[in-house]
């Protein structure tokens, strides 16, 4: 299972890439195969204000559906519109295209408390 | 047992591979203080005694009267195919089509459902079915709260009161405000109402709800309330009834985003309340928010056109507590008699369905003006309107006497209203007959005379007759 | 096929057979693709020309009304055609757990049929409708005493319909004691998704609380969140496992200690006619589905019915009209605003009374006796397939079950990489209707299976032979299980485009509305 380095990854199994004071925010490959096909992905407005856990969308595949929550608080800056048509890109490139929002991150020092892909790997290895 | 197939041997055969001699270990884990013994009801009683049973208890049932009875619930000739489809064992004995490939007779029939019922509409996305009229108006309310997250709804006083009056008891739950718009002296929605109503900025209105007929039978201006609507930000809710869309405009021809109503007419007998079918359909844009079961075409494996039920994830046996709707279990069978008899029909047959009724219930308002009970109201309706005559409660008892159901008295939706209480609203379709109607003349214009004897001698005697209906006290 | 069948000989000889066929095999047309313009016609008379003279013509159609054009013949084989791709109880076994898909007798469907039934206008004076009121009135009578209820209400039009309604009594009854903080329901993890659906439609939120290991409900984890904040706890009983909850009566003791009501959700009621009473046990209020217990046609999803009984406590908020009989012996439906306590209204008539026509002739014809035959036979039959199967696959809770059971794919799964999925399209193939998969959510690779009373041991031993077979195929050639069904019309589909890219009716129809022919 694709666990990049480089990530931090929360136990809902969110993932998280800092770049500079600006947060991506996606689901795992372990969360998208777990869900099946999935058909919806359901994002916040821009500028919608997140602290951290908080739910800030929801993805439903054929026969689940999940919330996601914020791995860090920030404030929603930008949302990836290509799932709308093409929700499937989370499905075949889940750390990629398949991203789902960015945030101005309030305070890069929470992802601090996030796993890294060593300790991701094991989670999942534990189911 | 009336249906079980077991022999005493083959109890025994399975008793004898669990290893026990009675059923009374399966049961043990019952503890004993709630432990029920057996049920203190009827013995069974054989199939031949039960049809006598069931014919004497449809034989207590009069439908033998002429009826101008409609407010929702409307009498239609249905082709004997319609039965005969529904009586197959293959649609009525089917589960909901969670197994695609060995239901795809429900599920086709189901898209086919949808399609007819989206150009019915106008609309585009069409529910596999609701309860009935009323629960799918009470969900259009509840859709369009969800939609605009607002949590105020308008509803007009003349959309049928007991699709209010479900959808006050479905928002009570969840503290929503449902309010009602006067009528004006035309008997359609007082638009200027509406228009200060939906001016209060600091209470968001998220739908207004207007029928199509109305309560009264009469047309109302969808498109401008539409509009008003619209320039609020409100969604649009037409309340409509499914035949007369043959000829009426369809709902998504004036803006409306949602549309809900009874399907009963469409094939369905009336069966003193159900099951009818509950029609909801609104546009593609909305197409999360509306609950209940949708089908779609798609492909197998080998690129084979099929059906499967999709947008599942809205459900509430994937979604539990933040599902749509709590619905499940649907009117998919009243979904099919409805397909069947539009098939049957087809788009001339529907269209002089509609026709054929607005020309009887003309016959209808002569007769009645002529016979001293003229309109209530001035505005435009298609087989179904509100005629003045005094004493309405009374004279309508009367005539059950006269072999006549004269339609049903507004008193009873409109206690408190001083016109609407002396007045019948009364409807024709293509049933009727002109025997019918003449009957209903002379039988009014004999009871008002009747009445006007007995007033002069003071007599309070109703006019009775052999074959009394009147069996039971409080007949409404 | 295995000698270990107990004593039935005859199914040796079905099976020389060969399988039954699921479903026929041609995928059909659709009315649009058939309809050709000038087709059909000869049902109702024509209108004189001026019919619509009286309406404004902005009120009226504009564009030519675009519906399928044909003939009776073909609108007959058409729905022929589809019928014949549908599984049914009818034509075969239906074990679907938790839906009781048994058989649907015959004369119920006349009885329903009868013009004094069918033709009687809901808004019809009562006494034109004194026969279909006795009906509703006797069978209100026959569910109060299987039930243990008080009193019952024929509104509600399903399952999930009398739940909302229970629930929305619930909320009546603590709002009229001015007990406004209780905003809980309570539901265990293995309950219907209907149970938390409800609870948010009827503005409750849901606390799920988790199974104990023997699948029945955690005692201590109820008594920790229940509370002075909890309206209600839902219990389905037995639970959707096919378990009877032996710690009921504690269970209801704690309810009503936290001075909140108990909703049974009756859905399993078929597995304990005349063996538990549930209001006569305590529980406040529960939905029967007359659908499942009551042998009346699932429709291909609807329609059902769910009366819902309540005890003393909540008889004033039984919604309205109810259905009252007179001294005189005469039948009536309660006025508007007789009883004020009423939550009101919650469909737009008295019920579906076609349905409960059936219902009634179902409960007759068994009687007392009968019905207590259904469920002993249901438990009995569910038992002995779970012992049929239980070599080949998991039986998570070993105790005896009731009308249906748990198994599970889970050890298969892990030995040959079959799942659930693939052997319920498997048993296409064999002629049998899958069970109920993936449900409860808490069983991993889950097959609920429930026989009913109306199926014979020959059909039990054959379904059992089957899923044996299907097990030693996963070990032996597990392709052949993954890639099923093999026979049916239609392989698996693709469900992902259909919900990405809906489709959900037909765009430009091939027989737009031809002149009409006056």
């Amino acid at each position: 299972m694709d666990v990049p380095e480089g990530l931090r990854y929360t136990d809902d199994h969110e993932w998280l890439r800092i770049e500079g004071d600006t947060g991506t925010v996606g689901i795992t490959a372990y969360a998208a195969e777990q869900l099946g096909d999935i058909v919806f992905v359901e994002l916040p407005e821009p500028g919608t204000a997140l602290s951290e856990g908080k739910t800030f969308g929801v993805v439903e595949s054929v026969k689940a559906v999940s919330d996601l929550f914020a791995p860090v608080g920030g404030e929603v800056s930008e949302l990836n519109l290509a799932l709308q048509a093409h929700p499937e890109l989370v499905n075949s490139d889940p750390y990629g295209e398949g991203w789902m929002i960015r945030l101005r991150l309030a305070d890069a020092g929470q992802a601090e408390g996030l796993k890294d892909a060593a300790a991701y790997r094991e989670l999942i290895k534990a189911g | 047992m009336a249906y079980g197939p077991h022999t005493p041997a083959d109890r025994e055969a399975m008793l004898a591979a669990l290893g026990i001699t009675s059923v009374e270990p399966l049961f043990a884990d019952i503890p004993t203080p709630v432990r029920a013994d057996g049920l203190a009801l009827p013995e069974p009683e054989p199939e031949l005694q039960l049809a006598a049973r069931l014919e004497g208890l449809a034989g207590r049932n009069r439908v033998d009267l002429a009826s101008f009875l409609g407010a929702g619930v409307y009498r239609h000739y249905v082709p004997a195919a319609v039965d005969q489809i529904l009586l197959r064992g293959e649609f009525y004995t089917a589960y909901t089509p969670y197994q695609p490939e060995v239901s795809q007779g429900t599920l086709q029939t189901i898209y086919e459902y949808q399609s007819l019922l989206a150009e019915l509409t106008g609309l585009d996305v069409v529910s596999a079915s609701h309860y009935d009229g009323a629960a799918a108006t009470a969900e259009a309310a509840l859709m369009a709260i969800r939609a605009t997250r607002r949590r105020r709804v308008l509803v007009s006083r003349a959309v049928h009161r007991h699709y209010v009056e479900t959808t006050r008891t479905y928002f009570a739950a969840a503290e929503l405000a449902l309010e009602e718009l006067p009528t004006t002296a035309d008997g359609t929605t007082d638009l200027a109402a509406l228009a200060d109503a939906l001016a209060d900025a600091e209470r968001p209105v998220a739908a207004v709800l207007l029928g199509q007929p109305n309560a009264f039978g009469l047309l109302e201006p969808m498109a401008e309330a539409a509009e008003l609507a619209h320039a609020a930000g409100a969604l649009f809710v037409a309340v409509v009834e499914p035949v007369s869309l043959a000829v009426l405009a369809p709902p998504g021809s004036y803006g409306a985003d949602i549309a809900s109503g009874e399907g009963q007419p469409l094939g369905i007998a009336p069966q003193y309340g159900g099951p009818y079918l509950g029609v909801l359909a609104c546009r593609e844009a909305l197409v999360r928010q509306i609950p209940g079961r949708l089908v779609g075409r798609t492909t197998d494996l080998e690129g084979k056109r099929a059906f499967v039920m999709t947008l599942r994830a809205r459900e509430q046996d994937i979604r539990r507590e933040r599902a749509a709707s709590n619905i499940c279990t649907n009117q998919a069978l009243c979904a099919l008699a409805a397909t069947v008899y539009v098939a049957c029909l087809g788009p001339h047959g529907l269209r002089d369905v509609g026709a054929l009724g607005a020309a009887r219930a003309r016959e209808l308002e002569r007769a009645l003006a002529a016979a001293g009970a003229p309109r209530l109201h001035r505005a435009p309706y298609l087989n179904e309107f509100a005629v003045q005559v005094p004493g309405a409660v009374r004279v309508h008892a009367a005539l059950l006497e006269h072999g006549v159901l004269a339609g049903l008295p507004l008193a009873r939706w409109y206690p408190d209203d001083p016109q609407l209480r002396e007045a019948l609203l009364v409807c024709a379709t293509e049933v009727t007959t002109t025997a019918e109607i003449e009957r209903f003349a002379a039988a009014l214009a004999a009871v008002r005379d009747g009445a006007a004897a007995a007033d002069r001698t003071g007599s309070v005697a109703a006019a009775g007759s052999p074959a009394s209906v009147t069996t039971a006290r409080g007949g409404s | 096929m295995s000698g270990a069948a107990a004593g039935s000989p005859r199914s040796h000889d079905v099976a020389s057979l060969g399988p039954r066929s699921a479903v026929g095999p041609q995928l059909q047309p659709t009315l649009d693709e058939l309809s050709r313009p000038g087709r059909g016609g000869g049902k109702i008379p024509h209108p004189p020309a001026d019919a619509l003279a009286g309406i404004p013509a902005s009120a009226l159609r504009d564009a030519p009304l675009a519906l399928p054009e044909l003939n009776e013949p073909e609108v007959v084989r058409h729905f022929v055609d589809l019928s014949r791709l549908n599984y049914s109880v009818d034509g075969g076994f239906y074990p679907l757990g938790s839906c009781t898909m048994k058989f649907n007798p015959k004369i119920n469907e006349w009885a329903a049929r009868l013009p004094g039934f069918a033709q009687l206008h809901p808004l019809a004076p009562d006494a034109l409708a004194q026969g279909t009121l006795q009906l509703l009135w006797e069978l209100e009578g026959l569910l109060a005493e299987i039930s243990g209820m008080r009193a019952v209400t024929l509104q509600p039009a399903a399952g999930a319909h009398g739940e909302l309604t229970g629930i929305l009594m619930v909320r009546a009854y603590h709002e009229a004691r001015g007990d406004h903080e209780r905003r809980e329901v309570l539901v265990p993890d293995s309950a219907h998704g209907t149970n938390p659906a409800t609870a948010s439609m009827a503005g409750f939120t849901t606390v799920e609380v988790p199974s104990a290991p023997d699948g029945g409900v955690d005692l201590d984890a109820f008594r920790a969140a229940l509370g002075p904040r909890t309206a209600a706890v839902m219990l389905t009983n037995p639970s959707t496992l096919g378990l009877f909850e032996g710690r009921v009566v504690e269970l209801l003791e704690a309810v009503h200690e936290a001075g909140a009501l108990a909703y049974m959700d009756g859905a399993n009621l078929n597995a304990i006619l005349g063996k538990f009473r549930p209001g006569a046990t305590g529980f406040d209020v529960m939905h029967i589905n007359v659908h499942k217990t009551f042998s009346t046609p699932h429709g291909g999803g609807g329609p059902g019915a769910g009366p819902v009984g309540v005890g003393e406590k909540l008889l004033p908020f039984l919604p309205s009209p109810r259905v009252l009989r007179e001294d005189d012996g005469t039948f009536r439906l309660e006025r508007p605003g007789e009883r004020p306590t009423s939550i009101g209204r919650v469909r737009a008539y008295q019920g579906s009374s076609g349905v409960f026509v059936r219902a009634f002739a179902y409960i007759r014809a068994h009687g007392g006796s009968g019905l207590v035959e259904v469920s002993e036979d249901a438990v009995l039959a569910a038992n002995y397939l779970k012992s049929r199967i239980a070599g080949a696959y998991a039986i998570p809770y070993e105790r005896p079950c009731k009308h249906e059971f748990v198994a599970s794919a889970g050890p298969l799964h892990e030995a040959t990489g079959v799942r659930t999925l693939d052997i319920a399209k498997r048993l296409i193939d064999k002629g049998f209707h899958p069970p109920t998969i993936y449900f409860p959510h808490i069983v991993d690779e889950c097959l609920l299976i429930e026989p009913t009373e109306t199926e014979s041991l020959e059909t039990l031993d054959a379904f059992a032979e089957a899923l044996l077979e299907i097990a030693a195929e996963a070990r032996r050639e597990p392709e052949l299980v993954t890639s099923a069904p093999h026979t049916a019309p239609v392989r698996r589909l693709d469900e992902a485009t259909a919900a990405r890219q809906p489709d959900l009716h037909w765009r430009a129809m091939s027989g737009a509305e031809s002149p009409c022919p006056t």
